[in-house]
């Protein structure tokens, strides 16, 4: 009985541990988001990505890169899934920079859905120093980068405030409830009626700060849909073929007078 | 063995085998007596053996598409994870096979210690299977870094100073090891030269473990050698094989659940963000199955002792066979030790949590009560207990669970409900 | 007697049904394995590339490069594009006319991969017994339409898909 005991208290043990990074330690939790891409088989909702898309070029891109999406990953399956023709008129929306040409001249043009997603800034230091000394993070695979992911992200969107009595900001720091430290140097770009949707939702900040957010879990993980799709396909298999083995096991050993 | 005896039925096989005995081999690995009462901890040699192959082909194919330079690492994952067919699971099952190999380990590692694998005449397999261990945490450790993320970067970075507490070469041993002045780009380079090249020293070993476990042949749940062959063991095939196919499934689903749909949880955040010399990340942890061993190196407020301290607390468990004085191998028969053995387990797992946490307050104390227990269960517990005990009947063989003392009946199920 | 057969039956059934399914799924795993080393999406993406063909001096070529292989741009003077369509079918070991390797109207324009289909050397322009290419690996003539006509190589050499953009750019891919 007290061997069974020190194996439950064991078990309690290690599953605090399995828990322990999804609790944070110093923030307050970030708002949980019922979000469409949670749980096993989860998926993105398209009107969303490409919602999330728009707020991202019209509102984000302006300071954050993200450098290692193309154009033409907006049109995959799995993703915002625009039409191939969208996805051309988008890329072509960028003036991109080739070369060099057969003189040895670097070119602009307009952009190819094979054209990685042009970023602001040349380099890190040009983002850093036009931005008063913070770099804004490339979002590539940002929410993969955050503890509490897309929860944390929306969370940060949407929790600006006014500083508390006693906490004095310097300039050009703003206060948020959910950033670690609560000082965060991205000021609050996102207000009700910013975007203008394409397919006329009203663009709250609530609203913007959900889309934005699953486009860019979406950004981090395109390969979200196919990889549910897959486990969910691969799971049942592997439990068909452990009955069956289990089965043959059984079968195999009733010659022997040892239970299995 | 019987083996010697095999002459196969075909004229070529039998050419053939002349030559090279390869058939003889494989009659005898599966011919191979196996006692009949192995449970399903003595499964996981059989998954830990899929667990290397799986590193393996997983980590030749990612060798095709990841490129080892500071600059363009990063990218190239992303490169693995976005564009090239299938990459982003063959990525996931290689980065969540680590942690599953070392799952792995960890219940082969606590099997033999609770039913005395360890002892004579099986300690030339234990030491064998201790050197696979460190050769998989050096692997596991250089691994991570190449992503070449923050945790990459400051993991290597950390790893790398604790040879700078030797004494006198500390420091060129250090600088020697970087192939620069700090963590850069020739350390990725060697480190990735190296990651490739460990796992067929392991594959290497690995034949070794198994050939020096099929001499004396495997122990068993009640640790008594076998006294019959013929009552007491089945052959390996079909029996063990039908039996670790069906565990390594069951461990499968395992498998596939973390890399389907929590396929970062293992991992830290902060590694997709890309290696940064300037900023280190704030909470700086290894990976799990290293954090026992990172507690005992912060609970010491000394550089050098530390670093000692944490190499002696694997070192230790190479001595293990000759620190254990008991003649009872099983953990069945040994009521004292049963119970050390189970608080052993919860202070590896209590480091592994303090290592985790900040090392301050009330879990620097825990890592330092928690380290010195861990070197006492060793150097006080295991032959001071050994001689003193009172060991329990013992059966006379595997097939007749009869006691050698007095019957006492309750035992005696319990012992069949072990096997 | 029919008990046993029964019991050996189901035993049968259960060891091939684990066999077979096992196998699937074996082979399931070992596609991924085998499909990443195919072209991955950004290689896919890649297909298409411009090229400025205004500089071109009649009689002249360039050599641009499309998926990492080189193109041969050549813009040929009437006399070429006259002794291309002289030749014979029959003389051909791979027989195409000349008027079905150009876009008609823009008879001028050869543009082929400039890969011989031997085994994939660059062959050397205005060389060989044919006023065209000549591979110096192994011997191939091809003549100014890029048709095989002597040596080892066994088709003319491939013209890949190709449109004009307007009278100064091609697009090929």
């Amino acid at each position: 009985m007290i061997k069974f005991n020190i194996k439950l208290f064991i078990l309690s043990f290690l599953l605090l541990i399995l828990l322990r990074p999804l609790q944070s330690a110093e923030m307050i939790d970030p708002i949980k988001v019922n979000w469409s891409f949670k749980g096993l088989t989860g998926t993105f909702d398209r009107a969303s990505l490409q919602r999330g898309f728009q707020v991202y070029k019209e509102v984000c891109a302006s300071c954050h890169s993200m450098q290692y999406l193309s154009y033409r990953n907006l049109g995959e399956p799995g993703g915002p899934e625009f039409s191939e023709q969208e996805v051309k008129a988008i890329a072509a929306s960028f003036e991109i920079e080739d070369g060099p040409d057969s003189q040895g001249e670097m070119f602009t043009r307009p952009g190819k859905p094979s054209d990685k997603f042009k970023s602001p800034y040349p380099n890190i230091q040009a983002a850093t120093a036009a931005n008063g000394g913070a770099y804004p993070p490339d979002m590539s695979v940002l929410v993969k980068a955050r503890k509490g992911g897309a929860n944390y992200i929306y969370s940060v969107l949407v929790g600006y405030e006014d500083p508390p009595p006693g906490v004095t900001l310097d300039e050009g720091v703003y206060y948020n409830k959910y950033m670690a430290g609560n000082k965060i140097k991205m000021p609050n770009n996102l207000m009700d009626g910013l975007v203008e949707y394409a397919d006329g939702t009203e663009s709250s900040v609530d609203q913007m700060a959900k889309d934005v957010t699953t486009f860019l879990a979406w950004a981090a993980e395109p390969e979200l849909e196919e990889r549910h799709r897959t486990g969910v396909k691969v799971i049942i298999y592997l439990i068909l073929l452990t009955t069956l083995v289990y089965l043959s096991m059984k079968k195999i050993w009733s010659r022997v007078d040892t239970e299995v | 063995m019987s083996d010697h005896e095999y002459v196969p039925k075909s004229k070529v096989g039998k050419w053939f085998n002349d030559r090279l005995p390869l058939l003889t081999l494989g009659a005898h690995l599966t011919d191979y007596p196996t006692p009949k009462n192995l449970n399903y901890w003595w499964t996981f040699g059989g998954i830990l053996t899929f667990c290397l192959i799986t590193q393996i082909v997983t980590g030749i194919v990612l060798a095709m598409h990841y490129v080892a330079h500071a600059d363009l690492a990063f990218a190239s994952v992303e490169h693995i994870m976005r564009d090239v067919n299938y990459g982003w699971l063959i990525r996931y099952i290689h980065s969540n096979g680590a942690s599953m190999f070392f799952l792995a380990v960890y219940i082969h590692i606590f099997r033999s210690l609770f039913y005395g694998s360890y002892k004579s005449p099986r300690e030339v397999i234990w030491i064998i299977g201790l050197m696979i261990y460190l050769l998989m945490m050096a692997a596991a450790f250089m691994g991570y870094v190449l992503p070449w993320g923050q945790m990459s970067f400051w993991g290597a970075t950390v790893i790398t100073n604790l040879f700078s507490a030797i004494p006198l070469v500390g420091d060129s041993i250090t600088t020697w090891l970087w192939g620069a002045y700090s963590v850069d780009n020739p350390t990725l380079n060697r480190f990735f030269s190296l990651h490739y090249l460990i796992p067929f020293l392991i594959l290497g070993l690995v034949v070794l473990h198994i050939w020096a476990l099929h001499v004396p042949g495997n122990n068993n749940p009640v640790g008594i050698d076998i006294k019959k062959p013929s009552k007491d063991t089945v052959p390996f095939h079909p029996y063990i094989t039908i039996k670790d196919a069906f565990a390594l499934l069951v461990f499968m689903i395992i498998f596939a659940g973390f890399v389907f749909f929590t396929p970062n949880v293992l991992g830290h955040s902060d590694n997709y963000i890309p290696a940064n010399p300037l900023v280190t990340p704030a909470h700086i942890v290894p990976e799990w199955y290293l954090l026992p061993f990172y507690a005992i190196l912060r609970s010491v407020p000394d550089k050098l002792g530390g670093v000692i301290l944490m190499f002696g607390a694997i070192f230790i468990l190479f001595v293990l066979p000759w620190l254990d004085t008991s003649k009872v191998r099983s953990a069945v028969f040994r009521p004292i030790y049963r119970q050390f053995y189970w608080i052993f387990v919860l202070d590896v797992l209590m480091l592994g949590y303090v290592g985790a946490m900040p090392a301050e307050g009330i879990y620097l104390v825990l890592a330092r009560v928690g380290t010195i227990y861990y070197f006492a269960h060793f150097i006080i517990v295991m032959p001071v207990v050994g001689l003193l005990e009172k060991t329990d009947p013992i059966p006379m063989s595997i097939s007749e669970p009869v006691l050698t003392g007095g019957a006492e009946p309750s035992l005696a199920r319990k012992v069949n409900d072990k096997v | 007697m029919s008990k046993e057969e029964k019991k050996v039956n189901r035993r049968d059934f259960l060891f091939t049904a684990s066999y077979t399914i096992g196998a699937v799924g074996v082979g399931a795993v070992i596609w991924p394995m085998i499909d990443q080393m195919n072209p991955d999406k950004a290689q896919q993406a890649l297909a298409t590339t411009e090229v400025d063909i205004s500089s071109i001096e009649p009689g002249k070529s360039i050599t641009v490069l499309w998926r990492g292989k080189p193109i041969f741009i050549k813009k040929r003077t009437s006399e070429e594009i006259a002794e291309a369509r002289a030749v014979k079918l029959d003389d051909l070991p791979d027989p195409q006319k000349d008027e079905d390797r150009v876009k008609s109207g823009k008879d001028e324009w050869l543009v082929m991969l400039g890969v011989c289909t031997h085994l994939g050397c660059v062959p050397l322009k205005d060389k060989g017994d044919f006023n065209g290419w000549f591979c110096p690996c192994h011997g191939s003539h091809y003549d100014v339409s890029g048709r095989i006509r002597k040596g080892p190589a066994p088709t003319n050499m491939e013209i890949p898909k190709f449109e004009f953009v307007d009278s100064n750019t091609i697009k090929i891919g």
